[in-house]
């Protein structure tokens, strides 16, 4: 039968992509409903791109149980998949003789955790590695292991993975109803007008979780949206550091960072307010105000004329349970909970990924190993802002030799040709943020101002969409709805 | 690809086309203009508005009428044009300079050249760079973006529409937009005067009875999907929003023009100084960039108001590149311009001694009865006072004979 599983995950995030990936090396039917136009459009892509080395964890918690695995697995991931990955550390900076204190607190957490490498280092060490870090710095506690990526690239890249392994991706099914039959078997049924099948739900909802857990009658957690703001500064602030840097932390979050991006940049965030809106994807004032000052502490060279951009992230803190993840069977058989996965959530998940694995297998789905299982991705596009910036035009002649394509320049700033535009729609991201994300073309200095409706154009010479139907992130966010009819002037 | 030319031009936009055809009439042979979009014309070919070439034509012309008489001017010589191609990287070794492009049609192109015109235009503001607080709705873009959707794909991006900025394009498209039957609702601009030319506040909104909100600025933008409302503040002297004072406007689309910024990522890649003030390059009395053989002209160099003096200047730069040409001009010797009082810049930096020159400027603020002064020591070189006079509108000065041995030449208001 067509919407007939054994296993459905709910929710395209980056925990849900780890899982269907993790999932579709065995043979089982699966299907992941993503309730948005594209995956990774809800918290994953507001993600700071920190893969952590585990030192923030507390012991005994299931952050502390998945971070450290979950660190130590993406080496190989990133050789499969094909995303960027470096191993750059992260550094937490003691400005006076308790923040030092607070270092070896996090040291001795860290030991705990087995982190590796880790060291506590004096202020010239700290200056001599990152020079453009604020003189007055004693200390830092410093894991090298730490490494970033780009949060939707990897979760474009688990989806993709899967999918090339079997597993069905269905966009725009936001779940309006889920319940059992008279077989016992989980029906699923989506706002859109589909109704499936499974034995066994993956629940990785994010900030819904607590809402797809209700239809189960599970109530024992909610999840209340903390609030995150960050800032991108331009490429011409260049490099301004190397490795993560983090404040000594406050109560409910790791404070406020500044972050290398994988694709050079610096960002600087988030902040951390608990909401009661799941929607108030809203940046502020005060927020900016704070971002700054407290990055600016840090890193003396971070200024506000610099943003290109700025957005917000809700984490999807789970009440009742410490703010730990909330991982694992429930009181419903078959209904398998990956919820309450905030920091550092995409450090762990491709450890959580392993996890939902074994407990799908005690929950009595069969798993067999496939034999034509292929770790590696078929269809990773050739990015030409990387020749760009090598200046190999060489290299660069003999791609567009090949597909004619790659000849033109659609984003300017980030250097995106149509060819990579063409490919991420094939890949079925039809949308000009799903586009942005999975090609950049956009997220430069220019913000789209420039490629805006060249990629649209593209969007509707290869999916027949309508000029003014194309949306920004799905239905409701059409760029230009009101086609000019002749004589509609005055 | 390998081509060898005597001169390339980078943009076939108002500037480029103006640059080439200059060198094409100072002797200069073997003129390539590389164009990445379908047609010459740049930004003209939006701006389907009257106003253009009142200077230059002594008529008033559309954009892409005022380009279409460049272009048919270049048709009638043997100026190359290369469309759908785009400069990817500009490589300076001595008097050599190589121009990579891409080309739709012939892949990569190695273009040997002796003279490089950099003529690449700007690109506007954005949200992002004035940090507007808020959600991140469809239906918030510049102004550019909604003129391009509108006039040349024929899409309104909204029905109520509020403009940030009174830059002129904003201004243009509160008109442009209220014509094809939306309600443009308010203009809001941060300064306490107008950003765009006097007359576009006359013909685009005071004609529409479209109110202009000075000394405001929007404080939050609501929506998730779409925009659904923005709330605009009333500033005080220190710039923070009077949270009293605030209101709401419903909306589904906001239009931002906010400033237009040169777009130099290439002349910067290159190795070409660059001025923090207008964001382009630095450049002597013949438009020659800091790298002997490169020059610049038109919006790459600083931003205009009028295309007739983009193309103006585009003409002067096409003759100093050819004389460049012939003669080697070295970097001329030249005397620094130096801003003061009220002058946001003074452009060239430098002026060549015993030479005509030519300075392009901007004042910092409104001013009235302000008199413009170019003095070098004691010697007053030029004079004029202006009823009222402001930033939106370009002052171009000429002075006869640049004094051959003064230390600087400073342009000031008084």
């Amino acid at each position: 039968m067509k919407n007939d599983f054994q296993v459905i995950i709910i929710g395209c995030g980056v925990v849900g992509a780890a899982i269907a990936r993790e999932l579709s090396k065995f043979k089982i039917k699966i299907a992941v409903l993503e309730k948005e136009a594209d995956v990774s459009f809800g918290t994953s892509k507001a993600n700071s791109g920190i893969i952590h080395g585990g030192f923030h964890s507390l012991q005994g918690s299931l952050k502390a149980k998945f971070v450290v695995p979950g660190n130590r697995k993406y080496d190989r991931l990133c050789e499969e998949l094909e995303f960027p990955f470096e191993r750059r550390g992260e550094l937490m900076v003691a400005f006076d003789e308790d923040e030092l204190r607070i270092l070896q607190i996090y040291y001795k957490r860290g030991l705990d955790n087995k982190v590796p490498y880790m060291e506590i280092l004096g202020r010239e060490r700290v200056l001599e590695m990152e020079p453009n870090l604020s003189p007055d710095i004693l200390g830092a506690l410093y894991a090298p292991t730490a490494g970033i990526i780009c949060p939707y690239e990897y979760c474009f890249a688990l989806i993709g993975n899967a999918r090339e392994n079997g597993a069905e991706l269905l966009l725009n099914q936001k779940v309006s109803w889920i319940g059992k039959n008279n077989n016992s078997r989980f029906v699923v049924e989506t706002e859109a007008g589909n109704s499936f099948t499974a034995d066994c739900i993956v629940n990785a909802a994010g900030l819904y979780a607590d809402e797809i857990a209700q239809h189960m009658r599970i109530t024992d957690f909610k999840i209340v949206p903390r609030k995150g703001e960050e800032y991108l500064l331009d490429r011409r602030v260049g490099t301004l550091i190397k490795r993560v840097v983090f404040p000594c932390p406050s109560s409910n979050s790791k404070g406020m960072l500044v972050i290398p991006t994988i694709d050079g940049p610096v960002m600087v965030g988030p902040t951390a307010i608990d909401t009661e809106n799941k929607t108030d994807y809203s940046t502020t004032r005060e927020g900016l105000k704070e971002v700054f000052q407290q990055a600016q502490r840090m890193v003396p060279g971070v200024r506000i004329s610099d943003i290109i951009t700025s957005f917000v992230g809700l984490r999807p803190a789970a009440v009742g349970n410490d703010g730990d993840f909330i991982i694992g069977k429930t009181d419903v058989q078959g209904f398998i909970n990956a919820a309450g996965i905030q920091s550092p959530g995409l450090t762990a998940s491709p450890a959580i990924a392993e996890h939902i694995r074994e407990v799908i297998t005690k929950e009595g789905v069969k798993m067999e190993l496939k034999s034509n299982f292929d770790p590696h991705r078929k269809t990773v596009c050739t990015k030409i802002r990387h020749l760009l910036e090598k200046r190999d035009f060489e290299q660069y002649g003999k791609i567009v030799d090949k597909n004619k394509a790659y000849s033109k320049l659609v984003c300017r700033c980030e250097n995106v040709t149509e060819a990579e535009i063409i490919a991420a729609i094939r890949d079925g991201h039809t949308t000009l943020d799903g586009i942005k994300f999975a090609t950049r073309a956009g997220t430069g200095r220019c913000q789209a101002g420039f490629c805006t409706s060249r990629v649209m154009e593209i969007i509707h010479r290869e999916t027949g969409i309508p000029f003014d139907k194309i949306t920004k992130k799905g239905k409701g966010s059409e760029i230009a709805p009101y086609p000019i009819k002749k004589g509609n002037g005055n | 690809m390998i081509k060898n030319v005597d001169a390339i031009v980078i943009g076939g936009g108002p500037a480029g086309m103006a640059a080439a055809l200059s060198l094409k009439n100072n002797g200069i042979e073997k003129v390539l203009i590389a164009e990445r979009e379908d047609f010459l014309g740049g930004i003209l070919l939006q701006c389907i508005h009257n106003g253009f070439g009142l200077h230059r034509f002594k008529e008033e012309l559309t954009g892409p009428e005022y380009a279409e008489r460049y272009i048919d001017f270049l048709k009638s010589t043997d100026v190359e044009v290369l469309l759908k191609t785009c400069a990817i990287d500009i490589v300076s070794t001595g008097k050599k300079k190589k121009v990579y492009l891409m080309s739709e049609s012939s892949g990569l192109i190695e273009v040997n050249a002796k003279v490089v015109i950099l003529a690449m235009g700007c690109r506007e503001r954005n949200r992002g760079n004035i940090a507007i607080p808020g959600s991140r709705p469809a239906g918030v873009m510049t102004a550019g973006l909604a003129q391009k959707l509108v006039n040349r794909y024929g899409y309104m991006p909204g029905k109520e529409i509020v403009i940030l900025g009174s830059g002129d394009i904003g201004l243009i498209m509160a008109r442009r937009m209220t014509w094809e039957g939306a309600k443009v609702k308010a203009v809001i601009e941060l300064q306490s005067y107008p950003g765009g030319l006097n007359r576009n506040i006359v013909q685009c909104l005071n004609d529409y009875n479209i109110p202009l909100y000075l000394s405001h600025t929007i404080t939050n933008i609501y929506g998730n999907e779409r925009i659904r409302a923005v709330d605009v503040a009333p500033i005080n002297e220190f710039r923070e929003p009077l949270k009293e004072n605030t209101f709401n406007i419903t909306c589904d689309a906001l239009l931002l023009s906010v400033g237009l910024i040169p777009e130099n990522e290439l002349s910067s890649n290159a190795g070409v100084c660059l001025d923090k003030v207008t964001g382009g390059p630095l450049v002597d009395s013949n438009l020659m960039t800091s790298i002997s053989g490169i020059f610049a002209c038109g919006n790459v160099l600083h931003v205009h108001d009028l295309v007739d003096w983009a193309s103006e200047e585009a003409e002067d730069c096409g003759k100093s590149a050819g004389e460049y040409f012939k003669t080697a001009i070295v970097q001329a010797k030249g005397i620094p311009v130096k801003a003061g009082h009220l002058v946001r810049y003074a452009l060239p930096s430098t002026l060549e001694p015993g030479k005509p020159g030519l300075i392009s400027l901007r004042t910092i603020a409104p001013a009235e009865n302000a008199a413009i002064i170019v003095k070098a020591g004691d010697s007053v070189l030029y004079k004029k006072t202006h009823k009222k006079i402001f930033p939106s509108e370009m002052q171009r000065i000429k002075i006869d004979t640049v004094p051959e041995n003064a230390d600087a030449i400073h342009v000031y208001f008084e």
